[in-house]
C-alpha cells in the first residue's frame, strides 16, 4: 500500500486518489483479515506453530473460506513476552484492522490482548492461555476461548482422586497464576468431596531443585501427589520423583500438562501416569482420526492439543460468520452464531459456557507406550464456573 | 522437622550445592581470574548438555558422549578465543558484555535450527542408575552421589591448577598486569587461550553431567547463568574455594529456604547474598 501510494505521488494526485479508492474498495473486497499473535519463536514456538496450523487446516477443510469469504492471514510474533503484548496487540488491531485476533499460548500476554479486545471492540479467540480470569473477571462479549480454564482439568482431577478413596494429599507447583489455579481447582473438588489437603507447597518458577520437596513428601506419607508442572520442568519433576522411589508407595497424578510433549524426555519414569485433560489419545469419536489423518498429511507431523485448539478457533469463528451471513461487520451477529455453536471438535463436541469458555468433557488419560492414552471421562460437560465474571 | 529429615535435607543441601559449583566453576575461570563477563557462560552449559544429548544417541553411552565431548569443546572454546574474545581483553566491559549477549542469541538459534525445540531425556548411565534407600518411602538416585564426588574432584584440581602449578601462577600474574607478564616474556596470549577453552570445558562438562537429571531443553542455560554470577560474586571474584563455599552456602539456603519458608523461597538465595555482601563487600575470600 505504501508502494502503490509512493508510485502514485509520482504520477500526480489524480493517480493517488485512484489508487486510494482502490485501496478502499479492495478493503471491502471480501477478504476477512484474521490476526494470528501467537509465539513464534522461543520455548512456545512448536505451540504456536501447531495453533496456527490447526486453524488454517480447518480453513483448508472449507475450501480456504471461513462463512464463505477468502481468509487473508497477518501474523505477529509475541515471544511469549508480556512486556510487548500491548504493542503487539496494536499492531495487529489498529495497524492491520483485523477483524478477527486469534491468540495466544501464554497467559499474561493473553490478559494483554483481552484488554486490547476490550478497548476497541475486536473479536478475540484465545486458542491456548487458560488463565481462569480471561473467561472470568476479565470476560466480555467479543472475548472467546477455544482451549479449556486452568480450573477445568484440576477440578475434574480432584473429583476423580476424591472417587479413588484417597483422604490424604500434597500438592506441589510453581508459584504462578496458571499453578494457583490449578491447585485451587483441584482442592475446591477434592476438599467438597471429603478429602484433605494436607500442605500445599510451591517453588518459584522456572526452578527444577524438587529435592527437598521430595524429601518433605517421604516424611509426610501422604495418599498421593497432584502436581502442576509442563514442559521440561515436569519431565525433570517426574524422573525425580520416580528416582527418589517415592513413585513405588505415593502415586502422583496432575492436569495433563505434566506429561504432554515431553513424554520422550521422561522415558521410563512417565509410564502410568494418569493425568487429565479436554484431550487424549486414541479417542472413540468419529471426528478425531479424520483430523489427525488431515493434518499428518499436510504437515508430515502429529497433531497435538494445540493443534486442536487451533483448528477448533477456527470452527468456532466458521460458526460465527455463517450466522452473520460472511458479514464480519455484524459484531454482534457474529458472537450470537458464536455462542449458539455447536463445536465438532476432535476433542468431542463442545458448547461455550455464558463466559464463553468450552463447556466440555475432561477425560482421564494414562501414560502406555509413549502416548496419552484415553481411560475414562473424569467428567462429563464440565463447565468452568466464570467466578467474577458480570455478562 | 524431625532428625532425619533434617539429615535428609542436609544432603540435598550438600548435593545441590556441588552441583552449582560445577556449573558455577567454569565462570570462575573466565570471570573470576581473567576478568572477562560472560554472559554466554550459560550458553555453554547448554551446548553441554544438548552436546551430551546428541553423542549420546549416536555412541549409545553417556560416558562416551563425555569423553568425546570435552575435547569438543575445548576444541570450539579456544577457537571462541581465537576469533572472538582475544580481541576484547583490553576493551571495556560493556563490549564484553554486547559480544557474550550476541552469543546467547546465536547459540540459541543455532541449537533450535541443529536439534530443534522440543524437551529431551539422556538417560542415566546403567552403571549409576541404581538409588540407595533412605527410608521406607524415600531413596537417593547414586548418579546424584556420582556428580557430587566428580564436583569434588574437580574443585580440587581447579585449586592445585590455580595455586599450585606454573600455569596457574601465570594466569593470577596476567589477571593483575597483562602487560608486564608479557614483558617477561611469557605467551599470555597463549595462556589465556588456554584458560578460556578449560571454562569453556568445564561449562559444558557440568551441562553433560547434569543433563540426565536435568533433561534437555531450550534456554536451559539461562536458568543457571544468574545463580553462577551470584556464586562468583559472594565467593570472591577469583577465588575457586570462595565458589566452593559460596555455592555450598546457596545450596543450603535454597534447600531450607524451600521447606522453612516456603512462601519466601524465591528471594531466601538473594537475601543471603545481600547479607554476605554487606558483611563482606568484596565476597567471602577475596584473593588479593
Amino acid at each position: 500500500m505504501g508502494h502503490t501510494l509512493n508510485g502514485a505521488f509520482k504520477l500526480g494526485i489524480g493517480m493517488a486518489l485512484v489508487a486510494a479508492t482502490l485501496g478502499t474498495s479492495q478493503a471491502a473486497d471480501d477478504k476477512i483479515k484474521v490476526g494470528f499473535m501467537l509465539p513464534y519463536t522461543g520455548t512456545y514456538a512448536s505451540l504456536g506453530n501447531a495453533i496456527t496450523n490447526g486453524f488454517k487446516q480447518f480453513v483448508a477443510e472449507q475450501g480456504g473460506k471461513l462463512g464463505g469469504r477468502e481468509i487473508e492471514y497477518y501474523t505477529v510474533d509475541d515471544e511469549s513476552d508480556p512486556a510487548k503484548a500491548t504493542e503487539n496487540a496494536n499492531k495487529l488491531v489498529k495497524r492491520d484492522k483485523v477483524d478477527l485476533l486469534v491468540g495466544t499460548v501464554h497467559s499474561g500476554v493473553a490478559l494483554a490482548m483481552a484488554k486490547v479486545a476490550r478497548e476497541n471492540k475486536t473479536l478475540l479467540i484465545v486458542p491456548n492461555a487458560g488463565a481462569d480470569e480471561i473467561t472470568g473477571p476479565l470476560c466480555a462479549p467479543n472475548v472467546f476461548r477455544s482451549s479449556f480454564s486452568a480450573w477445568q482439568p484440576s477440578y475434574a482431577m480432584g473429583q476423580l482422586m476424591a472417587q479413588k478413596g484417597l483422604k490424604k494429599v500434597v500438592t506441589l507447583t510453581w508459584k504462578y497464576s496458571f499453578g494457583q489455579q490449578s491447585v485451587d481447582g483441584f482442592k475446591e473438588a477434592f476438599e467438597k468431596s471429603g478429602g484433605k489437603v494436607v500442605k500445599d507447597m510451591t517453588l518459584p518458577f522456572p526452578n527444577v531443585e524438587f529435592q527437598p520437596f521430595l524429601t518433605e513428601i517421604a516424611a509426610l506419607k501422604p495418599d498421593a501427589v497432584f502436581v502442576f508442572f509442563a514442559g521440561a520442568g515436569a519431565a525433570k519433576f517426574v524422573k525425580d520423583y520416580a528416582a527418589a522411589g517415592l513413585n513405588r508407595s505415593v502415586p502422583l497424578y496432575g492436569p495433563g500438562f505434566l506429561t504432554d510433549g515431553n513424554l520422550d524426555a521422561m522415558g521410563e519414569a512417565g509410564k502410568g501416569l494418569q493425568t487429565t485433560l479436554h484431550y487424549a489419545d486414541g479417542l472413540d469419536n468419529k471426528k478425531d482420526p479424520a483430523f489427525r489423518l488431515g493434518y499428518a498429511k499436510t504437515y508430515k507431523m502429529q497433531p497435538d492439543v494445540y493443534a486442536v485448539q487451533g483448528y477448533d478457533a477456527a470452527q468456532l469463528y466458521n460458526a460465527g460468520l455463517k450466522a452473520a451471513g460472511g458479514d464480519a461487520g455484524k459484531q454482534a451477529e457474529v458472537i450470537k452464531g458464536m455462542e449458539s455453536a455447536r463445536i465438532d471438535s476432535p476433542r468431542g463436541a463442545f458448547t461455550l459456557s455464558k463466559a464463553h469458555n468450552p463447556v466440555q468433557d475432561i477425560y482421564l488419560r494414562e501414560v502406555q507406550g509413549g502416548q496419552n492414552k484415553v481411560i475414562s471421562i473424569a467428567a462429563k460437560g464440565l463447565a468452568d464456573p466464570a467466578r467474577g465474571c458480570k455478562m | 522437622m524431625d532428625f532425619a529429615s533434617i539429615l535428609i535435607q542436609t544432603l540435598n543441601s550438600l548435593q545441590y550445592g556441588l552441583l552449582l559449583f560445577l556449573v558455577a566453576s567454569g565462570l570462575t575461570l573466565v570471570f573470576g581470574i581473567m576478568g572477562i563477563i560472560n554472559l554466554a557462560h550459560g550458553s555453554f552449559y547448554m551446548i553441554g548438555a544438548y552436546l551430551a544429548f546428541v553423542l549420546t544417541s549416536v555412541t549409545g553411552s553417556l560416558f562416551t558422549a563425555i569423553l568425546l565431548g570435552i575435547p569438543l569443546t575445548f576444541a570450539i572454546g579456544a577457537l571462541l578465543e581465537w576469533a572472538l574474545f582475544s580481541h576484547l581483553y583490553k576493551r571495556d566491559h560493556l563490549e564484553q558484555v554486547l559480544l557474550t549477549y550476541g552469543l546467547i542469541l546465536i547459540f540459541e538459534e543455532l541449537r533450535s535450527l541443529l536439534v530443534g525445540d522440543e524437551v529431551h531425556g539422556v538417560d542415566i548411565p546403567a552403571l549409576f542408575s541404581a538409588s540407595i534407600p533412605l527410608s521406607d518411602v524415600l531413596s537417593y538416585p547414586v548418579y546424584r552421589l556420582v556428580i557430587s564426588a566428580v564436583c569434588i574432584v574437580l574443585a580440587l584440581g581447579l585449586y592445585f591448577l590455580i595455586q599450585r602449578t606454573r600455569l596457574g601462577m601465570m594466569i593470577r600474574a596476567g589477571n593483575h598486569d597483562r602487560s608486564m607478564v608479557e614483558a617477561l616474556g611469557i605467551n599470555i596470549n597463549m595462556i589465556y587461550r588456554v584458560v578460556f577453552a578449560l571454562g569453556f570445558a568445564l561449562a559444558a562438562l557440568a551441562g553433560m553431567l547434569a543433563a540426565p537429571i536435568s533433561s534437555v531443553f531450550p534456554n536451559m542455560g539461562s536458568h543457571v547463568l544468574i545463580i553462577s554470577f551470584v556464586i562468583v560474586v559472594i565467593g570472591g571474584i577469583g577465588s575457586v574455594w570462595g565458589a566452593l563455599i559460596a555455592a555450598l552456602v546457596i545450596g543450603f539456603a535454597d534447600t531450607f529456604g524451600k521447606v522453612l519458608l516456603p512462601d519466601f523461597s524465591g528471594m531466601v538465595v538473594y537475601l543471603v547474598m545481600a547479607a554476605v555482601l554487606l558483611w563482606r563487600p568484596e565476597g567471602i575470600l577475596k584473593k588479593g
